[in-house]
């Protein structure tokens, strides 16, 4: 397919490989941010394909994985009730609660649906205007203007049996917890290219200033993530710390306006809670009070659950902060494995140690 | 979960901003997808659609050019 096959190239990714081992003298520490680009790094082998002096640190970019327990209880107590029809996208059916996850509310009769887009739990409210539906607003910047396109639509055709349960978070704040951290390790990032589709990456340079690192956002396929990393060691090794684009195919410097417009109409920035890492401030999305009606907190007037300590035995906090490899965990692929996960990281197919079981364990 | 998959646009419903879609092929499928936040696309276009929206129209110039940096690298190995 155009825009994939020309990306995977064999040959390219072969001289791209020599380029970074010829320029690379030193050992240094990159972060993708993403999931989606952990993902690629580990079922192409990209890890294998880079210099042993470069160490490749998996950032926490998977909104699955963030997603904090009490908002996942939440999800379950509302998923129950019987007057709701409840949507989700597929990753977050297994991610486990405190005590349950959505997969077992369902099972145990729950009407618990899998979209494949907001616009789809809109639809269905259209359609069972007897029935409460519930859409589980999850992700980052890249999904955050349809999960606002579909409250927007609902305020517009006066629907008023939809809400959504808002767990929106914004990829810049956590990428500076992480620089700020006592433990950080980072000393340049690979961005995450769809997340900066959508808001640019204006914001990232007074990061990269401050903290004095390289960013350079970077696209998903194997000559994408090659090229990201040799932009990114070129500066390493020339001590240069600015935002670069080697996604500029889909990448604008300023983002994508319409969709940052529809953001901003719906959403508020707000404290975020993230799974394993804590509260970060100013990390996340949640509905401005002219759509409050759409909140499903609000609704069905619950609040989140006080939740006693995760799972003692997961680190998948460090693992999302790169502090911690997924083979460094002692329940890693023994007690913990994608059918029975301890922590979210092992849940979606995204998340750093559910692609470390799938393409380095199985093997 | 920020998946985003290419695919080329087919043809245009034009409407209000909010109901802009679009016929678009991936490979072998082809769906309806919404191009409200891609005033810019044309039929012929190539998208890069995430759950259901088109977020960016794909520069060909922009991708040429990268490709064309990595012919001359290959080049500069043999």
């Amino acid at each position: 397919m155009k825009y994939l096959d020309e990306f995977r190239d064999p040959q390219k990714v072969k001289s791209l490989a020599a380029s970074l081992q010829a320029i690379t003298t030193r050992a240094w520490t990159i972060m993708e941010v993403c999931g989606g680009q952990t993902h690629s790094i580990l079922r192409y082998g990209i890890d294998h394909l880079i210099p042993e002096k470069i160490t490749l640190l998996h950032g926490p970019g998977c909104p699955v994985c963030v997603t904090p327990v009490e908002m996942v209880d939440l999800a379950v107590e509302i998923a129950k009730r019987p007057d709701v029809l409840f949507c989700s996208f597929g990753d977050m059916l297994r991610v486990p609660g405190s005590k349950e996850d959505l997969l077992g509310v369902k099972a145990a009769g729950a009407d618990v649906r899998v979209v494949y887009s907001p616009l789809d739990a809109l639809r269905l409210a259209e359609e069972h205007i007897e029935r409460e539906v519930v859409f589980f607003a999850v992700g980052f910047e890249t999904t955050a203007p349809a999960n606002a396109m579909a409250v927007y639509q609902a305020a517009q055709k006066g629907i008023t049996n939809f809400s959504i349960l808002c767990s929106q978070v914004l990829v810049p704040p956590a990428m500076e917890a992480i620089l700020s951290s006592g433990l950080n390790r980072v000393q340049g990032f690979l961005a995450a290219g769809h997340v900066c589709t959508v808001m640019g990456y204006r914001q990232y340079e007074p990061l990269a200033a401050k903290y004095q690192v390289p960013i350079v956002v970077t696209g998903f396929e194997p000559l994408d993530l090659l090229q990201g990393l040799l932009m990114c060691v070129r500066q390493l090794e020339a001590g240069r710390f600015v935002v670069q684009n080697q996604y500029s195919r889909s990448v604008r410097r300023e983002g994508n306006r319409r969709a940052m417009e529809i953001i901003g109409e719906v959403f508020e920035i707000t404290p975020r809670n993230w799974r394993g890492i804590g509260e970060i401030p100013e990390s996340g999305l949640g509905l401005k009070d002219k759509y409050e009606s759409f909140d499903a907190r609000k609704k069905f007037h619950v609040n989140m659950p006080e939740v006693s300590g995760a799972n003692s035995s997961c680190i998948s906090g460090l693992v999302l902060q790169g502090v911690k490899k997924p083979f460094q965990c002692a329940a890693f692929g023994k007690t913990c494995t994608p059918e029975k996960p301890l922590g979210a990281t092992m849940v979606s197919s995204e998340g750093a140690c559910a692609a470390y079981y799938r393409y380095r364990l199985e093997k | 979960m920020c998946l985003a998959v290419p695919g080329r646009v087919l043809s245009l419903t034009e409407g209000d901003f909010m109901n802009r879609k679009g016929e678009v092929q991936f490979g072998g499928i082809v769906k309806e997808v919404n191009l409200a936040f891609t005033p810019e696309a044309k039929v012929g276009d190539y998208v890069m659609v995430h759950v259901g929206f088109a977020i960016s129209v794909l520069a060909e110039k922009e991708a040429k050019e990268i490709l064309e940096t990595l012919e001359e690298i290959g080049a500069l190995e043999e």
